[in-house]
């Protein structure tokens, strides 16, 4: 090991958390559910039935108004008390341990509990409304992870289960990954995050496990580009493409095979603004002329496990998975892609102008 | 008569985000706003640690503050350990409160995104909702989206959702029960009166403009989400 990479494990040993080893309370993401609407119950089957857990969904979570709150529309006292409510739920189906899938709100709930512990009135102040609006009283989860903490913790128990590596099927060389850690993962509170905030490893960690090598490029650490409102309002949308390109164009010289993030508002944008860029600009960052795959860490879990790609939403992608699977060497069929329920063929979705797909 | 700093000062996001700038600059440097529009969190710092009530009011009454985006890399890197994305919220917040925000082209879309997201949390239990998403609103989802619009519910099926669906899962339908605790949050928590002060305030800024007022994505929305 190299002196520099040396250096890195030990940040990454200092930043070391708690993740319990089972029984979770599990909170949707608003994003992840609606763009990647496969992914959830991939990761809830991987969880349950490869790995054996208990993490349990609750018909009665909801949003935790997250990104009204990042775009300045609803007091910090609402969030708050929608936060007491989750935390509620958990208690009421008797779990202490509160998984999310969204990156924001698991900087929402982490921001939340500091509050509550450096303003103690600002916490009672929560127990009165939240009583008051619904009748409800909550616990402070004994452990709070991001979803993909749990794959991470995990990972050599995939590994251990795992059809496909993250190799090339033909060569036997180790595949280049980028790793695009949401902000709100670590940037606010780093001793929450695998890694920290500057050596982030809840992804590398999988990239290593699972076979690849990642790609250290200069704008690792930058934003994606959502910002909130300046994403939601058409007319301030340039700010978050133009984010994405400058990490797009930073990661481009290494040509890498995969990209994977733990933030579902991310691993949209990487996706989606490849394809824009693509129509505006001509230019693509895949190899001859396709985009570079962006996938969710339970997308990546799935595949590296033998899930038919089809089965777990990979055609939602804008950008071709293909380049991908056939470089791990996956079998999938090219039919299948486009069948719905019950094995019903589809219509193909039209093709974009300039960006390459299957 | 209570100051404008005096209300800020309670808030606690002000608090915990603004020690002592000591003006290096960091956070301007990796800002991703400050690389693509007019904001400079370093000025926005040292301008609000003068503790000016005219400078403050100008601050509320601006564009600036509503230009970060809240991915809040300024937190890691501030060797003070200040968060001026925790500042501009706070900023925010008073000028919303105050009712400055209607001051500033970029403080007016409030009632946009009210309308986005706040509507929706209450309508769907999610700041999103698939059946409000098309590629006319969201050109940049592609034509995989359009695809997935068309076979929504074949899809959705095979992926194994709960589309609609009073049970658990992805995309399920929210029980009322538990969209009435929303609201009563909403309520007890001030969010309503603050979606009904936008409103107003929109509406009389829609008169001055002579552009129709009604709900929903009428022309006054359009010209909030799409305008510079």
């Amino acid at each position: 090991m190299s002196d520099q990479a040396d250096g890195k494990h030990q940040i990454w040993e200092a930043y070391q958390k708690t993740i319990a080893e089972d029984h979770y309370y599990f909170a949707r993401s608003c994003i992840r559910q609606n763009f990647f609407p496969a992914a959830e119950e991939v990761y809830l089957k991987i969880l349950k039935e490869d790995l054996g857990k208990d993490i349990f969904d609750d018909a009665r979570q909801t949003s935790c108004s997250g990104i009204a709150y990042h775009s300045g529309i609803i007091p910090m006292e609402t969030i708050m008390t929608m936060v007491g409510r989750q935390f509620a739920l958990m208690k009421e189906a008797g779990y202490v341990n509160f998984v999310c899938s969204c990156v924001t709100s698991f900087g929402i709930y982490t921001e939340i509990i500091d509050t509550w512990k450096h303003f103690p009135e600002t916490e009672q102040k929560t127990r009165e409304t939240l009583l008051k609006a619904t009748g409800k009283t909550f616990d402070i989860p004994q452990n709070l992870v991001h979803a993909s903490d749990l794959i991470y913790k995990f990972r050599s128990q995939i590994a251990a289960k795992a059809k496909y590596r993250l190799v090339s099927a033909k060569t036997g060389s180790p595949l280049k990954v980028v790793d695009h850690i949401g902000c709100h993962y670590a940037k606010i509170f780093p001793e929450q995050g695998i890694g920290g905030a500057e050596f982030p490893y809840v992804l590398a960690g999988l990239t290593d496990e699972w076979g690849g090598v990642q790609v250290d490029y200069p704008e690792r650490r930058h934003c994606c580009g959502f910002g909130f409102r300046q994403y939601l309002l058409k007319s301030n949308r340039g700010y978050s493409v133009a984010n994405s390109k400058k990490k797009l164009d930073s990661m481009k010289p290494y040509h890498p095979d995969l990209i994977i993030a733990n933030c579902p508002g991310c691993t949209f944008f990487l996706d989606r603004w490849q394809y824009v860029i693509a129509e505006m600009e001509n230019k693509t960052y895949g190899e001859d002329g396709y985009g570079i795959p962006v996938l969710t860490y339970e997308e990546l879990a799935a595949l590296i496990l033998g899930y038919n790609p089809w089965d777990i939403g990979l055609q939602m992608h804008q950008v071709s998975v293909e380049p991908l699977l056939d470089k791990m060497g996956i079998v999938y069929s090219k039919e299948d892609k486009y069948r719905g329920a019950e094995g019903v063929h589809l219509e193909v979705p039209e093709k974009p102008g300039f960006l390459k797909c299957f | 008569m209570e100051t404008l700093y005096d209300r800020l000062s309670k808030d606690v996001r002000y608090i915990e985000g603004l020690n002592a700038c000591i003006n290096c600059g960091t956070c301007t440097a990796i800002c991703p706003a400050a690389e693509v529009s007019d904001y400079d969190p370093r000025m926005l710092m040292d301008s609000v640690q003068e503790h000016n009530e005219d400078v403050l009011r100008e601050i509320l009454s601006s564009d600036t503050i509503w230009r970060c985006g809240e991915c809040l890399s300024c937190k890691t890197r501030c060797p003070k350990g200040n968060t001026p994305g925790s500042v501009v919220q706070a900023l925010r917040n008073l000028s919303v409160e105050t009712g400055l925000f209607m001051k500033s082209s970029q403080g007016q879309k409030q009632l946009a995104l009210k309308r986005m997201i706040g509507e929706d949390i209450l309508r769907f239990g999610y700041c999103v909702y698939v059946d409000q998403i098309n590629t006319g609103s969201h050109p940049e989802q592609g034509p995989v989206w359009d695809w997935f619009k068309k076979n929504k519910e074949s899809l959705l099926q095979r992926f194994g959702a709960s589309y609609g669906k009073e049970t658990s899962g992805t995309l399920r339908k929210i029980p009322e029960e538990s969209l009435d605790e929303l609201r009563n949050i909403f309520k007890e928590t001030g969010a309503l009166d603050r979606f009904a002060q936008i409103e107003s305030l929109s509406s009389d800024h829609a008169r001055e403009l002579g552009l129709e007022f009604t709900e929903g994505k009428d022309e006054y929305f359009r010209f909030l989400y799409e305008q510079e």
